[in-house]
């Protein structure tokens, strides 16, 4: 127990970074109730006012109360990430781990696939596929377009890892002993990839909260929810900048940053983790 | 008889860890005449590698040297700045690392290298004396001169590993140490290997420390033999003597263990396991599994002491040794 | 240089051009109304819009080529064609300029922005990174590289923002935004060199502030794995200096698949770019993009699509191409 202690003081930043999350949580579980959540919508408060006691945020061109703005348009950004972030990896592990496995012919498809789509900015494929359909765009489906180019790096990822573990001594024992390719699999392989999976899982996430705030910025977000990019966007269209209206863009800017400082400080404090040898640079 | 090159007294060096010091090395104790090949065996984990690279001050942390002189032609090599000691190490006193593939700087050429070595000490040469320097250093090693203008994923493993003794004498160094130089070649390329190393040691009038666990190559190339275990230098002595009477337990398991050409026997080990370095058992470190352990083996350390002229052991057992 | 090697990147390239267009043209067919643009075209002859010249003979021209009574293949043969030809079309919102025109005014801003800001970024990051895994480095220089590494995932127009506000707003040092100032014509003089580089100054700083920090982070974990290789102990066994050992063995090692890191990105740094633009107004394809999206101009989104793919595609070759030039393990590789 004590040299759980003694590690974590020298690794303080997943413990930062976890607790940061955990704080958010609460925001969002205990904030609906003392916020008034319908205030977010356009047409509730009065417009351009600025923040008092009775709106501690103040409230936009449009009339949407900005702190209950804060509120939803953090959580509705946050799902987008996660869920494109989790579909990523699902699907970006699964791929990794065919091709890498497997080899040969299917290996060859799966990593060209990956380059090619790697490559082609993701952007710009989801201008295209976004500014079509962008009536009817909302947090599901900016979702599920966001996932779409979101496999690529967990898939090269996990793929790497697996032809690494493939030659190592350990599996080769365990098929000698008799054990079947899914019972390598599930039994010596996974628990030796998690560390690599949990990192994975916080640049996807990462990388999917870059794509879709960099989209929702452009216009090309959910029209009728106030996610954190889409205030960015209002912002913009409305000039809040230029007439100091720092209430406004300020706070998505500050959660947005606060969500990233987050996703970093785990994401180092897992790398630490994972490679030793950084440890020893401090 | 002239001063002995190299003088070791009590070298320690401690691997710092959360759940307290590793002792990977202890009060290691030796002389290296000039000229004179020694060789010092072990297991793996025996504190041999630790103790040359803490000849060399290379030590990396965690790992800390605790406390020891090295004295080399009189010079503490302890004592000195870390600048001075840059200075020594590959001029006067050089390593040869083990034949790993990966020593040399991939996107150098080999004569890079070379230039690289001997400017770091000696600024003063040309680019022509360079060259001719270098041409005559790799013709010594037996490679053609074509070598220095490839690279070194152009070389094969005993070329690579010529490379390395080339570089470790370029610079005439008083000191070599050779850790496991031919351990990963294949017998025929280590035999050449050893012929080079041996033939150059000799022109250059250098001392060798030759660090492995072939107790057959030892005893074909070393004059005199070290036996570590557990962190501590155990026997010292001529290698002939050493082989033909062990004094200590330990090494006459060891040689018990390698098989002869000429009887047929059982193979035979030796029954247990090393100690841990982290909770060393206080007492000889050997006494778990020494056949001869008496009383006191097990709570008093045994010093390195010289039984015979010449012979070290750290053994109460043969401390009147019969002849 | 092996040649299977160049034919390689190069068919790799041509693929990525390839699906890149192709998926231009066929992403927006799998909307459910079937073919936005005709949609658009149709509305706006039907309406009126601001330039109703020669926007019939427009719609028509796009008919006979993409219209739902050619078969698909058709249609794709065409679209193929024309992309070859560098011929996107008219932009709609802005008839009779073409997208190309559009387009190319402005590229060089755009490549301008970019370039230097990435070398910069890259420049300063790996040093910063290489020095923060190099154990004899300071203690001063892990706290002051700190905040610059946190500032790593940040998006760049995020950050932007905050410059824009405080620089630009809140003390008025540097301006609000656009290339140059409002009016001016585009001579070559001094004034309108210094103008452009006033205005460039925090679109720039953004990206490279936000740069420094990914790029040394991952300079640092790659000087940290060098750092482990048996040629840096064996460079230190010879006696060199710790200033030859950092240059020449460590860094010139890390260096490499740091290299390939760049090239991996190029995509990332290019979007976060256009995003910057169109914070800052900046005349580059990002604001043409920007206002493409906003003002429904199909032919033109595309266009700029078009050019980013090929951009970015362009880059990772040449990349790919350099780097057998500083790592000879490719360069002279044995059959």
């Amino acid at each position: 127990m004590s040299r759980s202690w003694g590690y974590v003081r020298r690794n303080p930043l997943l413990l930062v970074g976890v607790a940061m999350f955990i704080l958010l949580l609460l925001f969002w579980l205990i904030g609906p109730q003392v916020i008034d959540v319908t205030r977010a919508r356009p047409i509730s408060a009065m417009a351009d006012q600025r923040p008092s006691a009775e709106m501690p945020l103040g409230s936009d061109s449009v009339g949407r109360e900005l702190l209950p703005n804060l509120l939803v348009g953090s959580l509705y950004t946050f799902e987008i990430g996660l869920t494109a972030g989790l579909i990523g990896l699902v699907v970006g592990t699964i791929l990794g781990f065919i091709a890498g496995y497997f080899g040969g012919v299917i290996d060859s498809f799966i990593s060209t696939a990956a380059d090619v789509a790697l490559t082609i900015p993701a952007l710009a494929v989801l201008v295209v596929i976004a500014s079509v359909i962008k009536e009817v765009l909302n947090v599901r489906n900016l979702a599920l377009i966001v996932a779409a180019l979101s496999w690529m790096r967990p898939a090269r990822t996990i793929r790497s890892q697996v032809l690494s573990m493939r030659e190592r001594s350990y599996v080769e024992i365990a098929r000698l002993s008799g054990m079947n390719d899914w019972q390598i699999i599930v039994q010596e392989l996974l628990p030796n990839l998690l560390p690599y999976l949990a990192a994975t899982l916080v640049g996807a996430v990462a990388g999917a909260l870059l794509a879709a705030i960099g989209l929702e910025a452009m216009g090309l977000g959910p029209q009728t929810e106030p996610t954190l990019g889409m205030t960015i966007f209002w912002c913009n269209y409305y000039g809040a900048l230029l007439r100091g209206m720092w209430w406004w863009w300020a706070p998505p800017i500050v959660a947005i940053l606060y969500v990233f400082a987050a996703l970093f400080a785990i994401s180092s404090g897992l790398d630490e983790l994972a490679n030793p040898r950084l440890r020893r640079a401090r | 008889m002239s001063a002995p090159v190299l003088q070791v007294r009590n070298l320690c060096v401690h691997y710092e860890t959360d759940a307290g010091p590793v002792k990977a090395a202890e009060n290691v104790t030796f002389d290296l005449a000039r000229s004179e090949r020694m060789g010092l065996v072990g297991e793996s984990g025996s504190g041999k590698s630790t103790t040359v690279l803490a000849l060399l001050r290379m030590v990396t942390p965690p790992g800390r040297i605790r406390g020891g002189q090295v004295l080399l032609d009189g010079a503490d090599l302890m004592a000195l700045s870390p600048e001075q000691m840059r200075r020594m190490r590959g001029s006067a006193i050089s390593l040869i690392p083990q034949a790993a593939m990966n020593s040399l700087n991939p996107v150098m050429r080999v004569r890079d290298h070379f230039y690289d070595t001997i400017l770091a000490h000696d600024r003063t040469m040309s680019r022509a004396q360079l060259a001719a320097h270098t041409g005559e250093l790799v013709e010594a090693v037996g490679l053609r001169p074509n070598v220095l203008r490839m690279y070194p994923h152009e070389l094969s493993g005993g070329m690579k590993q010529r490379v390395c003794i080339a570089m470790g004498i370029c610079l005439r160094p008083k000191v070599i140490i050779a850790d496991e130089p031919t351990s990963a070649l294949d017998v025929v390329v280590q035999r050449q290997v050893m012929e080079t190393l041996g033939r150059i040691q000799r022109q250059l009038e250098a001392s060798i420390i030759l660090v492995g666990h072939d107790m057959g190559l030892m005893a074909q190339f070393v004059d005199k033999i070290g036996i570590m275990y557990a962190g501590r230098l155990v026997e010292l002595g001529p290698v002939t003597e050493v082989f033909g009477l062990p004094l200590h337990p330990y090494t006459r398991l060891l040689i018990n263990t390698l098989p002869s050409l000429d009887a047929k026997a059982v193979f035979k080990g030796i029954p247990g396991q090393t100690p841990s370095l982290l909770n060393a058992p206080a007492g000889c470190a050997f006494h778990e599994r020494c056949p001869d352990a008496v009383g006191d083996c097990w709570k008093a350390q045994h010093v390195l002491t010289e039984v015979l002229p010449g012979r070290w052991v750290a053994c109460p057992c043969h401390a009147g040794a019969a002849a | 240089m092996s040649s299977r090697y160049i034919v390689r990147r190069v068919l790799l390239f041509l693929l990525v051009i390839w699906v890149g267009t192709s998926l231009i043209f066929f992403l927006p067919r799998l909307a459910p109304d079937r073919d936005p643009v005709a949609q658009r075209l149709g509305n706006l002859a039907a309406t009126g819009g601001i330039n109703t010249e020669g926007l019939d003979e427009m719609v028509e021209a796009y008919r006979a080529k993409f219209g739902l009574d050619q078969p698909l293949w058709k249609q794709y043969l065409n679209y193929m064609f024309d992309m070859l030809r560098f011929d996107f079309n008219y932009s709609i919102a802005m008839y009779p300029a073409t997208v190309f025109e559009i387009v190319m005014r402005a590229v060089p801003w755009t490549v301008g922005l970019l370039l230097v800001s990435t070398l910069l970024a890259f420049a300063i990051g790996s040093l910063v990174g290489a020095l923060l895994g190099w154990p004899r480095t300071p203690r001063v220089m892990h706290w002051v590289a700190t905040p610059f590494l946190m500032m790593s995932s940040v998006p760049y127009y995020i950050l932007g923002l905050v410059m824009m506000y405080v620089f630009a707003f809140k003390f008025k040092w540097l301006p609000l935004g656009g290339g140059s100032q409002y009016g001016t014509v585009p001579t070559l003089t001094w004034q309108y060199v210094w103008d452009v580089l006033h205005h460039a100054i925090l679109p720039a700083a953004s990206m490279v502030v936000a740069g420094v920090g990914f790029w040394a982070l991952s300079m640092r974990g790659m000087m940290v794995t060098t750092l482990g290789e048996d040629y840096v102990m064996l460079a230190e066994a010879r006696g060199l200096s710790p200033r030859r050992i950092f240059f020449r063995y460590a860094m010139r090692n890390a260096i490499l698949p740091q290299t390939t890191g760049l090239a991996l990105s190029a995509g990332t740094i290019l979007s976060g770019s256009l995003l910057v633009e169109v914070i800052f107004r900046y005349p580059g394809m990002g604001s043409v993009l920007y206002r493409a999206i906003t003002g429904f101009d199909y032919f033109m989104i595309y266009g700029v699509v078009f050019f980013v793919i090929l951009a970015v595609g362009a880059a990772t070759l040449l990349l790919d191409l350099i780097y057998p030039l500083l790592d000879p393990r490719i360069r002279y590789s044995r059959k």
